[in-house]
């Protein structure tokens, strides 16, 4: 028995280590940076439903533009450039001509899976030439736990932290960040007091693009370094969850993202394990995850009256209603 | 400065004839959208398509091809477009097919002395429930606790592939392949005419019938349209969101459940990865360009078959890949929502300041 107990022990501290707090980091970063722009897009009133789409173009071309010109940051220049293009398709759509908003998403979604499938079929296999490493800091990466968790990851993660804090700054500190909240929540009265309703959704709806591009060039520029078909998995629409899940606010959205890395690391450190459980039922747990959370925001939204943007799907009808 | 302004003016009742012409024009534009990818690989787009066109339509193989691949397409596609008809948006389709497969073919193993006449019906019978219940847990939680069913009924699509795929690496694992060991012959669906054609075609149209006549004769369907044009008018006249919504997403999971035992016991004999290359997905195209009418899915999964088989024999002979298939698809999604607009607004320009 003595020896089952110490066995178990092992695996315990194996999955349960800084190493896990530092990967969730790593793996929460994608998701933090796709669902902090599709908040703005939300905010101002926009449902953008393309972020997957968008975020797996960012991915190749990411990758794609890192091979031809050997600099990463020309990598994720080029992918923020491309996720933005798609996300003005889906604005022009959902603002301009006032359409099915779901429908634009979900069709964009289905475009960034086929022509990334079209395209990337020979860079398939290929190592990134250049990407994003774990940085290595005299004296702070080598403090116990701290070290590894904070001061060993690599750039994005940080400039992921930046976002966060700064987005949401701008969101609830600044008039910029208002005039936001009052294009979704009422852009009537936004539109009275001299607010450019379409502008504003533009822009963010352009931001909440340029981040899924981003998002997408992380994983394929610093988490895996190759391209894979389909590689973001689904993690875009995690991130409309985690819209949902944080209550339209980066700051608890970052959180969501954290909870969804530790999952996400967990199941990876389980798998590596090899505790028993079968591979394919670990894979589900983001899913059922993301399934649970948002079940479970749902009711206490409700609860609290947090909910959406009230003006969230409805376009904008200027001169119509008076 | 005078500059030109948009003029909107709302189309009181726009005309069938007007509706046909954009979903045709969309799926036009939408070709010559993709000759542009065509273009850029090199390759001759009148060419390409012209194989793809022959491939699909122009020999009695292809044909036949074209409709073996339209009905899961129609299926799923009528499914969705029930669930899409109350305003409950099914992306799920692609999980629900393989949850469907999947129960069907349990029933092909654990009933398998029973003869043909018993059990394909009841393989059709756990098909319909294996995928109605994987509809029915995202209708759950959005009508009980609305729960966005978008994000839903995607997750339960990852779910359900990982199950499938659980179930072939594992306990159904066949002679060391990523496959489950072959139906019995009273396990399949006829062929028809000596060719892969199969009676789940027949399925199909007879679902499109049903489909029809309970959207326009029952009082579910009544209440389903209701809820689909205007939820609070729905709750006022006293109708029950429960009792509407869970019964539409029960069968439209189950039709792309069945879709899934086709699938199986016409196709493959058992269940695999890539049971499904996308069915699901382009069952919600089918849907949409089919204006979620049972005749419109007719016509637009004999279109999107067509475009399947044509694409692989162009993939064949000219080395473009498939995945143009879902290039296309999308593009004819955003002409369709863009044409919305021409059908619901006569636009125009005037001048102002």
């Amino acid at each position: 028995m003595k020896e089952v107990d110490e066995a178990v022990q092992e695996i315990l501290t194996e999955i349960f280590s800084t190493a896990l707090v530092a990967s969730a980091l790593r793996l929460g970063t994608p998701l933090i940076l796709a669902t902090v722009g599709e908040i703005y897009a939300q905010r101002s009133g926009v449902l953008n439903l393309g972020v997957e789409g968008m975020m797996i173009v960012g991915a190749l071309v990411g990758f794609i533009g890192v091979n031809i010109t050997g600099n990463p940051w020309m990598g994720i220049l080029l992918a923020a450039l491309c996720g933005g293009a798609m996300s003005l398709i889906h604005a022009f759509l959902s603002i301009t001509t006032r359409s099915d908003q779901v429908i634009s998403g979900f069709a964009l979604s289905i475009f960034g899976i086929g022509v990334t499938s079209y395209i990337g079929k020979k860079w398939i296999g290929m190592a990134a030439e250049a990407g994003f490493y774990p940085i290595y800091i005299r004296g702070l990466s080598d403090l116990p736990i701290v070290g590894p968790i904070l001061f060993s990851q690599n750039v994005l993660v940080y400039l992921a932290f930046f976002i966060v804090a700064v987005s949401s700054w701008i969101l609830f500190k600044t008039r910029i960040g208002l005039i936001i909240r009052a294009v979704g929540e009422n852009p009537e009265a936004a539109d009275i007091l001299g607010v450019n309703v379409y502008l504003t959704r533009y822009l963010c709806v352009f931001f909440g693009g340029i981040m899924a591009g981003i998002a997408g060039a992380y994983l394929s520029l610093a988490y895996t370094r190759q391209w894979v078909e389909l590689m973001t998995a689904g993690r875009g629409w995690i991130a409309i969850a985690l819209v949902i899940f944080g209550m339209w606010n980066p700051v608890w959205s970052f959180a969501g993202s954290l909870f969804f890395g530790v999952i996400d690391s967990f199941q990876l450190r389980l798998q590596a394990v090899g505790i028993g459980i079968p591979y394919n039922l670990l894979m589900m747990m983001p899913y059922v995850l993301t399934i649970l959370a948002l079940s479970s925001i749902s009711t206490t939204a409700l609860a609290k009256k947090i909910g959406a943007p009230t003006a969230l799907l409805t376009p904008y009808v200027r001169g119509e209603k008076t | 400065m005078q500059r030109l302004r948009l003029r909107l003016v709302e189309r009181p009742s726009p005309s069938l004839y007007l509706k046909l012409l954009i979903s045709a024009s969309s799926v036009l534009l939408a070709l010559l959208l993709g000759a542009v990818f065509l273009v850029t690989s090199g390759v001759n787009p009148l060419m390409a398509y012209g194989k793809l066109f022959l491939g699909a339509f122009g020999s009695r193989f292809g044909l036949i091809e074209t409709v073996v691949k339209a009905t899961p397409l129609m299926l799923a596609g009528l499914g969705v477009a029930l669930a899409f008809r109350c305003s409950f948006f099914n992306i799920g389709a692609e999980g629900q097919l393989y949850m469907g497969a999947f129960a069907a073919t349990w029933a092909a193993y654990a009933f398998s002395e029973l003869d043909a006449a018993f059990l394909l019906p009841f393989m059709l019978l756990l098909g319909f429930l294996g995928g109605g219940f994987w509809g029915m847990i995202p209708g759950v939680l959005k009508v009980k606790l609305r729960v966005n069913e978008i994000i839903t009924t995607l997750m339960m699509n990852y779910i359900a592939i990982l199950w499938v795929t659980h179930m072939l690496v594992g306990p159904w694992m066949y002679e060391g392949f990523p496959w489950s060991p072959i139906i019995t012959e009273a396990a399949r669906l006829p062929n028809l005419a000596g060719s892969r054609l199969h009676v789940g075609i027949f399925f199909a149209l007879i679902a499109a019938v049903l489909i029809y006549l309970m959207l326009m004769k029952t009082r579910l369907g009544y209440e389903i349209r209701v809820v689909g044009a205007n939820i609070k008018a729905a709750r006022y006249a006293g109708i029950s969101i429960f009792k509407t919504i869970i019964p539409a997403v029960i069968i439209s999971g189950g039709l792309a459940g069945i879709a899934g035992m086709v699938q199986v016991s016409a196709i493959h004999y058992r269940i695999m990865p890539g049971l499904s290359p996308g069915y699901g997905y382009t069952a919600v195209v089918v849907a949409l360009l089919g204006k979620l009418h049972p005749i419109g899915v007719i016509a637009s999964s004999i279109f999107f078959g067509g475009l399947l088989v044509g694409a692989d024999m162009m993939q064949r002979a000219v080395g473009i890949p498939v995945a143009l298939v879902n290039i296309i698809e999308s593009l004819v999604l955003l002409l369709i929502v863009a044409g919305e607009f021409l059908i619901r607004y006569r636009v125009s320009f005037e001048r102002g300041g």
